[in-house]
């Protein structure tokens, strides 16, 4: 079977919004300055972590639905 | 604009994941089939991101956004009328012939319905043009690129080439779609931020609409032309466009909008990939429902960065210059990433650019490599191989293709006049190509020599119009006028629009006569590849809100809607 194409979006966003997240907490509010004192390296890092989340859930489901089913 | 470590990191995390997807693909890519048409196995949701993305190439995205500071609300047009109307189209009445008649391309149909010579003519001339598109793309990147970063014009040109080549010579069609489809969502995520930030700042929806008064009125307009659409196009000189609602309705609407996106391969080539018929009709159903929004994702930065040019607020936001005192629209893309997006945010929003840039390229690579292997090579070179033959064929275009690309792109860098000479030569050639697929599609009786004139006949009426007519203010040469100045027009794209539908007019009229002189081609050949002669598609197993005609229906209610809320 070929690809699912949710897996490598799932991935990616994954790990971008952990990475994002991650440097959004640690920079602190030095950071935030440009963007009118909002986080959003940190707030739009776990809002593309939960798309990421979301769509390696849909990958995992639909995965599991096509083994328990007939196999392409 | 100072990118650090971590925006490097993000960079590089992205396009390690472009690579692994096609060298993931590589081994489901065996038939020429895989490789050109994704082994026609694609969901609806994947061909119908990949359809509008395919279209989402940076200088869409960096183009609409000055639209948007040039020209205001407006600029939606291209989406609401100019896009919308003939998605929907393509997917409930033209694709059951494309998807149906197994045509692998679109100059194939043409071949199927008409004859060679419609085919050859329309696939060379299309292969020319993905070219240049391509290498325009790779162009406009790698200037970007060392306006922003410093990065040195020949390395950003091979980077970006190499990348594109590796991913699509592994994974072929399937491996553009899938990128096309990642970069969808990256562009999402990436700029829409950029407006909710940009609005915030300048003050919400209310600042942002006190600020373009102000702009409206102090270009000389009513106080509400940067904030409506059909309101201000009673007459060229109520909006900044220079545009009246006729041109702007038959121009764009019709004959502009349908001509790219029911006819051009780039787009329909994501649809043949789908999975059975009503995924491939679903196809630009689908995409239409992002498409509609794209305004406030594209065309709003532009609009904030315009009022906050001209009226003040919104930080200090302020588009620069050109060299000859215009206001360079083309940088507000850029300005508000710098302005708006810490580090991080900035790698990601640098990201998507790139991205789109890449895709851009990509969309028009795999088109001309099933072009140039279907319809020039297997059609005129070597036309009884074994399925392999045309696969590596297809490899090696597709490398031939990006070094092409890059010629391209140098050519453009060394005369920046061929740029425009190009786009004037391609609007010709693409103005006329709807009158011939919809006689072809509709009407029994065109005939091939019909096609083939018609065609000849739209372009030369396109030149002849352009020749003949000029913009106000514009001196004669590129701009028009180069024959003899007969009529002038408010503003370069009110002669554009009228010079696509002069174009159509003539092929319809051409093509109708010359077919009514010649003889049609029997009824049997023409099945399933003329409306009157094919089936009606019943689509069986479908609830009723999949259906195409439902899912067109709510599209273009949905596309009312939005014209009302912004008349």
């Amino acid at each position: 079977m070929r690809l699912d194409i949710r897996l490598p979006i799932g991935a990616l966003f994954a790990v971008l919004g952990t990475l994002l997240a991650g440097y959004g907490l640690a920079g602190g509010p030095a950071l935030a300055q440009r963007s009118l004192g909002l986080d959003i390296d940190l707030w739009w890092g776990l809002v593309m972590l939960a798309f990421g989340a979301l769509m390696l859930w849909l990958a995992w489901r639909a995965g599991r639905r096509s083994r328990g089913g007939p196999s392409q | 604009m100072h990118p650090r470590a971590i925006d490097w990191v993000i960079m590089g995390v992205y396009f390690a994941f472009v690579l692994g997807i096609g060298a993931a693909l590589k081994r489901t890519t065996r038939t020429s089939t895989d490789f050109f048409l994704s082994g026609r196995s694609i969901p609806a949701w994947i061909t119908g991101l990949a359809f509008i993305s395919a279209n989402l190439g940076a200088q869409e995205v960096i183009g609409m956004a000055a639209s948007g500071a040039k020209y205001g609300m407006a600029t939606s047009q291209f989406y609401w009328i100019g896009a919308i109307p003939a998605m929907v189209f393509l997917g409930v009445f033209m694709m059951p012939f494309y998807y149906g008649s197994r045509a692998r391309s679109v100059p194939e149909y043409l071949r199927l319905r008409f004859d060679e010579k419609t085919r050859t003519l329309n696939a060379v001339s299309f292969a020319i043009m993905t070219v240049f598109s391509s290498g325009i793309s790779l162009y406009a990147m790698a200037l970007l690129l060392k306006l922003l970063l410093g990065w040195d014009f020949g390395t950003s040109v091979a980077l970006s080439a190499l990348i594109v080549l590796v991913y699509i010579f592994l994974g072929g069609l399937t491996s553009a779609i899938y990128n096309e489809v990642l970069q969808f969502f990256l562009i999402v995520f990436g700029f829409a931020p950029l407006t909710l930030l940009g609005l915030r700042d300048i003050g919400g929806w209310h600042g942002l609409v006190a600020g373009l008064e102000t702009v409206s009125v102090s270009r000389g307009f009513s106080p509400h032309a940067w904030l409506s659409t059909w309101s201000v196009m009673g007459s060229p000189k109520d909006n900044p466009m220079g545009v009246e609602w006729l041109g702007m309705v038959m121009g764009l609407g019709f004959v502009l909008s349908f001509g790219y996106w029911c006819t051009d391969f780039l787009v329909v080539q994501r649809a043949l990939a789908a999975d059975s018929m009503d995924a491939a009709r679903r196809t630009p159903l689908i995409a239409a429902v992002p498409k509609m929004l794209f305004p406030f994702l594209v065309i709003l930065p532009g609009m904030i960065a315009i009022a906050a040019t001209v009226h003040g607020g919104a930080g200090g936001l302020h588009l620069p210059h050109k060299a000859d005192g215009s206001l360079n629209y083309d940088m507000v893309i850029p300005l508000m990433l710098g302005r708006y997006f810490p580090s991080g945010m900035l790698g990601l929003g640098l990201t998507a650019l790139m991205a789109s840039f890449m895709t851009g390229m990509a969309g028009n690579v795999t088109a001309f490599n099933t072009v140039w292997t279907y319809d020039i090579y297997q059609a005129h070179i070597v036309p009884r191989a074994s399925d392999h033959h045309y696969l590596v064929v297809g490899r090696i275009a597709t490398a031939a293709g990006i070094g092409l690309s890059i010629g391209a792109a140098y050519l453009t860098s060394r005369f920046s006049d061929i740029m425009d000479l190009l786009q004037l030569l391609f609007a010709f050639v693409n103005a006329p190509l709807f009158a011939t697929f919809l006689l072809g599609m509709f009407w029994k009786r065109a005939s091939g020599h019909g096609a083939f004139a018609g065609l000849i006949g739209g372009t030369a009426a396109a030149a002849l119009h352009q020749g003949l007519t000029i913009p106000t203010g514009a001196q004669p040469g590129i701009k028009g006028g180069w024959i003899a100045v007969l009529h002038h027009y408010p503003s370069l794209m009110a002669q554009n629009l009228w010079t696509a539908i002069w174009a159509f007019t003539a092929c319809f009229l051409v093509t109708v006569l010359v077919s009514l002189a010649t003889r049609a081609r029997e009824e049997r050949a023409l099945v399933g590849l003329v409306y009157s002669l094919t089936q009606r598609q019943r689509s069986a197993g479908q609830p009723w809100y999949a259906r195409p005609a439902v899912l067109g229906a709510f599209v273009l209610l949905g596309a009312l809607a939005l014209n009302l809320l912004f008349w």
